[in-house]
């Protein structure tokens, strides 16, 4: 292992951090609120200790391997994280450290999973941060530093497919430099034009930019105690196309740019990610129809809070805890199913599930005829065994960890589907839950022990497992 | 510059490497994808699987939109055909690796008909080198610059070198010789591009830059034996013996060659009838010497197996140490080893076939900005000997070079104005329109002001 790599990175990461907590300051400045000072005071230290730390560990040997890889880019989001809290705890706003950590690491997975009970209390400057947080995640903050930061050789590729979401991680563009640029050209671009809609539809700009980082980065933070009800049917329908929009792979919206339309009608997962948006959305309508006034209100409602759920956002405009059981269980697979590979959503992404649903479909064809050789296809192209088997042994890691996770805060005590939905909905990256975490409720009730297993549970599922079990790994730190 | 390469083996990794570091973009196709991982996770370029020579393949890996494509697969028709197809495509260039000796005399035809940039035969380009290398033998290693009016040579200084133990500014008083001393290794790692302070010793590796003439005048005056090659044995008749073999023979020497496969024998009497060919296996010290090991000028391992290439000129070394050495390698790894080993001038086929097309790709960028007209890798990568056209309004023109702030480890080697070399003291200056060569260990360089310090 590469320590002083691994330093070297980390330090580039707390200036990122330094420089990204300017703006909060900023917002401070604007509303002249006296905690802003506090991001003042974070910044400098972070931004001292991240000088320190690339100017002292300096690597004369810069190449990393897979495992550097995925130590650095977990250690990197517990660092960003522990670094992030710090602001709300120092200015008293949010007393508890543990709580300020699950906050910001809810923050920067875009989970959107909240400890405050009532969040129209906290200052501007620290809900900026907390939004602004989800925008910074969502598209991973060393592939914003890869942007900027030239690696020798390919390894940078060791840092994107740590960070970025999906089964295959690919660069778009020879140049790992300039495939980052692309990618947070495309985010950046999303990001503007949703924050022109809304600013159209009348929406305050303090609003329209948090609300836009919330939908951006999948995550849905919301500055409102009841979340989208406050903001009118303009507002919701816009964040509802968008969540969508940013749910979707952003290899996509390159193809598009790139006019190779044919590229994105083959591809699957998009098909796929639409197909189970509508289906789930028509199911659920007819499901809870009664309940509306009209049928246009419920597809309105049941609409936002679908691709709520399944781009893994978790910004609610109707308490969809206590719509019936049968869109309830819907509304958890789609937890589960989550957003496409190389969107800002969490989950067990699209991809994932189609290409197992593919495989079980094949090997049941397997027994009825044994003989039978048939491939898996995705977008038009044969899928690996070596691939297929490493998204089913992902499934089964990912299953696992939730059983674990789901026993550990069932020591709580609280009703099944409280402590079941608290660890999807953390796991998955998506905020609320069902029962006491529904819409409506929060995670403060939590004991310290479920809140660092689901803050983990929240890092594990952002990150995809793998680069938080090696840096758990005792073999990782063993010296041979 | 954009640049997608097919075939990802070993000339294919090698340019992708070389071309990747120079800072193009590089996309590379691969039939199969357990090479391309392996290149995709070494170096930062983009991997597509597939076959390169189907449009729709090529269109993924952006052919439409790149200015060179470079076919290096195994199969010559393969590669001719992706170069077919990606003119279609859009490519404006294409290079091809052709390497059937059957197809050479047609190369010329190849080319133009088809509508090739250029086609590179690896083993053809290596026996090329080899050849030249055998003209000056007592360098280890020859580079033509300036359309081969100067040449860039290599050489061990000998325990009993008048030179040893003398620094740079005594050469004049040790020869007459127009020569500029521009690269010294020593050792296993160390690399000085050196001052007149820098102090020779016995065992450097010394490269310096002189015209055919001086460097002949220059081995002769250290007494570092110059008498013309006429007899070389062959080990190994594989293509680059054939095409050596050829090369020597039109200059008038005579050539052995040693080959254990009988069927190859008798093919390679067919189409060399001027060399003696012998039958056996050359890795046997009795038939070596009983071929006449010792009355031989040269000896060259060209067999297709590094390691018994490597035995033989050791062996050879050490039993006839007036014997000039050549070793083909293949492996590229290891190269640290292979420079401390006591083989001669060491030859890399799949290097010459990188190189020549990286000077190939480096005179397209010339002519979209960058003013670099070749470009040799020198020890092992380490160090380049850049030849720049020097263009008006440079910093550098009309200043004496001694007044020059060079940066460190920059080093002026050779002037070319209109045809005329000039071997620079501190006194000449650098004009508009003239050719210079710099050698250097800063890598990166593209501009020819680059090589002064930079202001702050």
């Amino acid at each position: 292992m590469n320590k002083r790599m691994i330093a070297y990175i980390l330090g580039a990461i707390l200036l990122i951090e330094a420089f990204f907590m300017l703006l909060p300051l900023l917002t401070a400045l604007v509303y002249r609120e006296v905690t802003g000072r506090w991001f003042l005071y974070t910044l400098v230290g972070a931004a001292a200790l991240g000088a320190a730390a690339m100017l002292l560990a300096r690597p004369r040997n810069k190449t990393i391997y897979t495992k550097d890889g995925l130590v650095i880019v977990a250690l990197g989001w517990v660092v960003l994280s522990l670094v992030g809290a710090l602001p709300f705890t120092l200015s008293g706003e949010i007393p508890s450290y543990l709580d300020a950590v699950f906050e910001i690491i809810s923050g920067f997975t875009t989970t959107g999973s909240s400890i405050l009970t009532n969040v129209e209390a906290l200052s501007r400057c620290m809900l900026f941060w907390r939004s602004f947080s989800h925008w910074l995640g969502g598209m991973g903050v060393l592939v914003f530093m890869l942007a900027i930061v030239r690696l020798e050789g390919g390894q940078g590729i060791h840092l994107l497919r740590a960070e970025s979401p999906g089964p295959s991680v690919s660069k778009m563009v020879p140049k790992m430099t300039d495939s980052s640029k692309i990618l947070y050209s495309i985010y950046l671009g999303l990001t503007l034009l949703q924050i022109v809609f809304y600013l159209a539809g009348g929406m305050p700009l303090f609003d329209s930019l948090c609300n836009t980082f919330g939908t951006a980065g999948t995550g849905g933070f919301s500055i409102k105690a009841n979340s989208f009800n406050a903001y009118d049917a303009y507002a919701q329908t816009v964040t509802t196309v968008f969540m969508i929009l940013f749910g979707v792979n952003f290899s996509i919206y390159f193809f598009l740019l790139r006019r190779k339309f044919d590229l994105v009608f083959k591809n699957t997962e998009l098909r796929w990610y639409l197909a189970v948006i509508f289906g789930a959305i028509a199911l659920i309508t007819i499901n809870v129809a009664p309940m509306f006034s009209s049928v246009g209100e419920a597809i309105h409602h049941v609409a936002f809070s679908v691709a709520s759920v399944i781009t893994t956002t978790g910004y609610c405009t109707a308490n969809f805890d206590l719509w019936p059981e049968f869109s309830r269980v819907i509304l958890i697979l789609l937890m589960i199913i989550g957003a496409c590979a190389g969107s800002t959503g969490g989950g067990l992404k699209v991809s994932r599930v189609a290409i197992l649903v593919k495989s079980a479909h094949a090997d049941l064809n397997r027994l009825a005829h044994p003989n039978a050789v048939k491939s898996i296809r995705m977008d038009g192209k044969p899928v690996s065994h070596e691939l297929v088997s490493q998204v089913r042994s992902y499934f089964l890691m990912y299953s696992l960890i939730a059983l674990a996770s789901i026993l550990l805060v069932s020591l709580d005590g609280y009703d099944g589907s409280t402590t079941i939905s608290a660890v999807m909905a953390t796991y998955n990256n998506i905020g609320p839950g069902l029962g006491m975490v529904g819409p409506i409720g929060n995670f403060s009730q939590f004991s310290a022990l479920s809140k660092i297993v689901l803050s983990l549970d929240m890092l594990l599922g952002r990150l995809e497992l793998y680069p938080m079990l090696v840096l758990m790994m005792p073999g990782t730190w063993r010296r041979r | 510059m954009k640049i997608v390469i097919v075939g990802d083996g070993k000339v294919g990794s090698t340019l992708a490497e070389q071309l990747s570091r120079e800072g193009h973009e590089i996309t590379i196709i691969d039939r199969s994808g357990v090479p391309l991982q392996q290149t995709g996770e070494d170096l930062d370029i983009l991997c597509v699987e597939g076959n390169g020579a189907t449009y729709a393949t090529q269109l993924e890996a952006g052919v439409d939109s790149a200015q060179l494509l470079i076919a290096v697969t195994a199969s010559d028709e393969l590669n001719l055909l992706c170069c077919l197809i990606a003119k279609k495509a859009g490519a404006m260039h294409t290079i091809a690796r052709v390497r059937n000796p059957e197809y050479v005399g047609e190369l010329p035809l190849i080319t133009d008909d088809l509508g090739l940039s250029l086609v590179v035969n690896p083993e053809l380009t290596c026996a090329t080198e080899i050849a030249r290398t055998l003209r000056i033998p007592s360098a280890i290693k020859t580079d033509p610059f300036a359309n081969g009016h100067v040449e860039l040579l290599k050489f061990q200084l000998p325990e009993d070198s008048p030179l040893a133990g003398r620094t740079l500014m005594e050469l004049p008083g040790l020869t007459r010789a127009k020569v500029l001393i521009c690269a010294v290794e020593r050792g296993e790692q160390e690399i000085a591009i050196p001052t007149g302070q820098f102090r020779l010793e016995a065992g450097d590796r010394i490269s310096f830059v002189a015209g055919y003439r001086d460097a002949q005048a220059f081995f002769r005056q250290i007494h570092l034996d110059t008498s013309p090659i006429r007899q070389v044995l062959l080990v190994g008749g594989g293509r680059i013996a054939y095409y050596l073999s050829r090369q020597l023979l039109d200059a008038g020497m005579s050539v052995k060659i040693l080959e254990s496969d009988l069927a190859r024998c008798e093919q390679l009497s067919e189409l060399l009838p001027k060399a003696t060919i012998l039958h056996g296996d050359g890795t046997n010290e009795k038939f070596l010497m009983e071929a006449g090991l010792a009355q031989a000028d040269a000896f060259a391992s060209l067999t297709g197996i590094d390691e018994e290439n490597v035995l033989m000129s050791m062996f050879v070394r050490k039993a006839c140490p007036r014997v000039k050495v050549v070793t083909k390698i293949n492996r590229y790894s290891f190269q640290n080893i292979i420079g401390t080993l006591d083989l001669g001038s060491v030859f890399n086929p799949r290097y010459s076939a990188s190189n020549r097309i990286c000077r190939y790709v480096r005179a397209m960028q010339n002519s979209m900005g960058s003013n670099v007209e070749t470009l040799y890798k020198l020890l092992g990568g380490r160090a380049e000997a850049l030849e720049f056209r020097v263009a008006k309004g440079s910093a550098v023109c009309g200043v004496p070079l001694q007044k020059l702030r060079l940066r460190e480890n920059v080093l002026v080697g050779c002037i070319n104005r209109g045809g005329k070399i000039l071997i620079p003291s501190g006194q000449d200056t650098v004009e508009a329109g003239d050719t210079v060569v710099v050698v250097t260990s800063v890598t990166g360089l593209s501009e020819l002001d680059d090589i002064l310090e930079k202001r702050k």
